[in-house]
């Protein structure tokens, strides 16, 4: 008996001396976030280095401020990346919702809060539908959101048009309830005599958020799994579609939240902004580790992503470069992560 | 449970026939997707302790039958039964509710995430954290190492992304996670399809383990060597029809073979059997050489799989 025992028990042991060489793979996948921590540092030292205005405190806030205008979405973006789908819509929806906001309250005459609670629900729905027809379809999200990008981006314009008979929306600075809902979505504070703007809090909190439901919750785990292998998972017994749905549905959430920020910072719409948003959110997400096939990734990497934009976009203004730039290096940026995600890719489905 | 540890075989040709009804009985079952007919006249009982082998070629109506005792499609002819109640699952939740787990080939894990994760995947365990139910991580990543070093897996760390293990550990966890969760009947859906013969064994080695621990367990497979080391009851398929159903006692491994492949190929066939026919008695050994011949032909494997 203690003879086949040691028999049967041979072959694990050959596996043995691998601890070795475990550790380093697996506390780079344990931390996708790693890459993007790195890059950010560099990208910090170099406005640090060349660009002089870069050093005050006044510049880490507006830093900090337009890191958050691609973070808030970013978080959600990410989310639903790593639940394996993605949303080209994020962008227009963030301008619908904040023109249903403005436009409903101000064609009806009521107070701002229904608006933006009609916003709400429109902004859900929006994700609601995304969700639905990709899960129910089989067809990839690229498809189905594409094609929501394009309705609302027709919508946007053309119910704007048919309103207010111009491009955008009428001021509601005067309306019920703007400076309450002004108070939510955009103030500026003094924290030690550094303004900052009430968005970076929002942001950091959504980060944290959706880490602690990432990492310490169920769903969490289901938005690893869904994403990482959906068959698997569903045989498994977890609740595919509803994941799914409800990761729409997030970004559908803070698409409102960030509309609702433009909407009282400005107290107009633009209704043909928001285009090619949706990229910077995808691209934050992508450098911020997320696997663009799903399964792996973090909001803090997606925050880390959105800071590296924020600091580009306003350090190559202190450093007096051509603003032109920042698109190239927005688009390196994203080939960098790509191979570094293909890299982790390779490591972690070695067979 | 130590003895029966090492005797892969079972133990006792009659463990199957306790009091009681069958863990599954299927009587007449089939399955047609609109004018095709995938599946039909199958009559099957899965017993606790015993392994029931399902053969048959790619095509034969193995992955059909599975999917209807998983839960994943329904069959429209037949009656399924389980503790004798009859059932129709309408999702694999419901079948896992009546503790019928599915390893699946291809889909036992999401590769990606770590060992423990997977382990509790769909049935996680979570603990109160003021309003909220938050996972129990350090519960959980106790437990799964626990469990798998009960089957005798001992990883490295239980932190690493299940897809760095090899196709065998793979398939253990999955096979460790389904025992723990008190599964009573246990569908593994080629196990060894993708595997070397080292691993295989492996494998075969945690089938009988689930076996002993009281699961019935239900192994497809197309090949008849692995069936029969473990197997109990055998059952064939052919284009979705039973061509054959015998218990071990009844058949040996080259009818087994025979039935499998089919009149034309008896030739190939022949060259086979020679080598692995007389085996069957002591199976232990032959998977003993089995590893030698895998160590001595793939000797650097090990390393590949990990680096």
């Amino acid at each position: 008996m203690t003879q086949s025992l040691q028999a049967t028990q041979a072959p694990s042991a050959p596996a043995r001396p691998q601890p070795r060489r475990k550790p380093l793979t697996s506390s780079l996948l344990a931390r996708p976030e790693v890459g993007a921590l790195a890059a950010a540092v560099l990208i910090f030292i170099l406005f640090l280095v060349v660009a002089p205005p870069f050093r005050s405190l006044g510049a880490l806030s507006t830093v900090l401020y337009d890191s958050s205008t691609i973070g808030i979405m970013a978080v959600g973006v990410a989310l639903l990346m790593i639940g394996g789908e993605f949303d080209l819509s994020a962008g227009v929806a963030v301008i619908a919702a904040a023109l249903t906001a403005s436009m409903f309250s101000y064609q009806l005459g009521i107070n701002l809060w229904v608006g933006a609670l009609v916003a709400l629900a429109l902004a859900l729905l929006v994700g609601f539908i995304n969700g639905y027809l990709v899960v129910k379809t089989g067809i990839p999200s690229f498809l189905i959101t594409l094609s929501t990008f394009f309705m609302l981006q027709g919508l946007n314009l053309g119910i704007t048009k048919l309103l207010t008979g111009t491009v955008s929306t009428q001021s509601i600075a005067q309306m019920d309830g703007f400076s309450s809902l002004q108070a939510v979505f955009n103030t500026t504070f003094s924290v030690g005599g550094v303004s900052v703007r009430i968005t970076v809090l929002w942001w950091l909190l959504f980060v944290a958020l959706a880490t602690w439901l990432l990492l310490k919750t169920r769903v969490g785990n289901w938005i690893f799994a869904v994403g990482g292998n959906q068959d698997s998972a569903r045989a498994v017994g977890v609740p595919v579609t509803k994941v799914k749905i409800g990761l729409f549905m997030g970004v559908g959430f803070l698409a409102w939240f960030y509309g609702m920020h433009r909407l009282y910072a400005f107290s107009t719409v633009q209704s043909g902004e928001g285009v090619g948003n949706e990229f910077l959110y995808i691209i934050a997400a992508v450098v911020g580790g997320c696997l663009l096939t799903g399964g792996y990734g973090s909001a803090i990497g997606a925050a880390i992503g959105a800071f590296i934009f924020g600091m580009t976009r306003q350090g190559i203004v202190y450093a007096g470069w051509d603003p032109n730039w920042y698109r190239f290096f927005l688009g390196a940026m994203l080939l960098l992560a790509t191979l570094l995600n293909l890299y982790v890719k390779r490591l972690s489905s070695r067979r | 449970m130590s003895q029966s540890v090492p005797d892969l075989s079972a133990s006792g040709a009659g463990t199957a026939a306790e009091a009681g009804p069958p863990l599954i009985r299927m009587q007449g079952v089939g399955k047609t997707y609109g004018a095709i007919r995938a599946l039909e006249g199958i009559n099957l009982s899965v017993g606790a302790g015993e392994i029931t082998c399902v053969l048959g070629d790619n095509g034969a109506g193995k992955s059909t039958l599975i999917k209807i005792m998983a839960g994943l499609h329904q069959h429209t002819e037949g009656t399924m039964e389980v503790d004798g109640q009859e059932v129709h699952f309408g999702s694999p939740r419901e079948a896992l509710d009546r503790g019928i787990a599915t390893v699946y080939q291809d889909l036992a894990v999401v590769s990606l995430m770590e060992v423990w994760r997977n382990f509790f995947l769909g049935s996680e365990k979570r603990k109160r954290f003021g309003p909220f139910n938050a996972l129990d991580t350090n519960a959980m990543r106790r437990t799964a190492r626990e469990e798998l070093s009960k089957m005798g897996i001992d990883l490295a760390d239980i932190n690493q992304p299940i897809g760095t293990l090899s196709g065998g550990q793979r398939q253990c966890v999955a096979i460790a996670r389904a025992v723990y969760f008190g599964a009573r009947v246990l569908i593994l859906d080629e196990p060894t399809a993708a595997l070397g013969v080292k691993q295989s064994g492996v494998v075969l080695k945690y089938t009988a383990r689930a076996r002993d621990a009281g699961l019935g367990v239900v192994f497809i497979t197309h090949n008849p060597h692995h069936a029969y080391l473990v197997g109990d009851h055998f059952i064939v398929l052919k284009r979705g029809r039973m061509n054959l159903d015998a218990h071990r006692s009844d058949i040996s491994l080259e009818d087994l073979t025979q039935e499998m492949a089919g009149g034309d190929e008896l030739d190939t066939l022949s060259h086979e059997l020679q080598r692995s026919g007389a085996a069957s008695a002591d199976v232990v050994h032959q998977i003993e050489l089995a590893e030698q011949r895998a160590h001595g032909a793939t000797a650097h494997d090990p390393k590949e799989l990990n680096t």
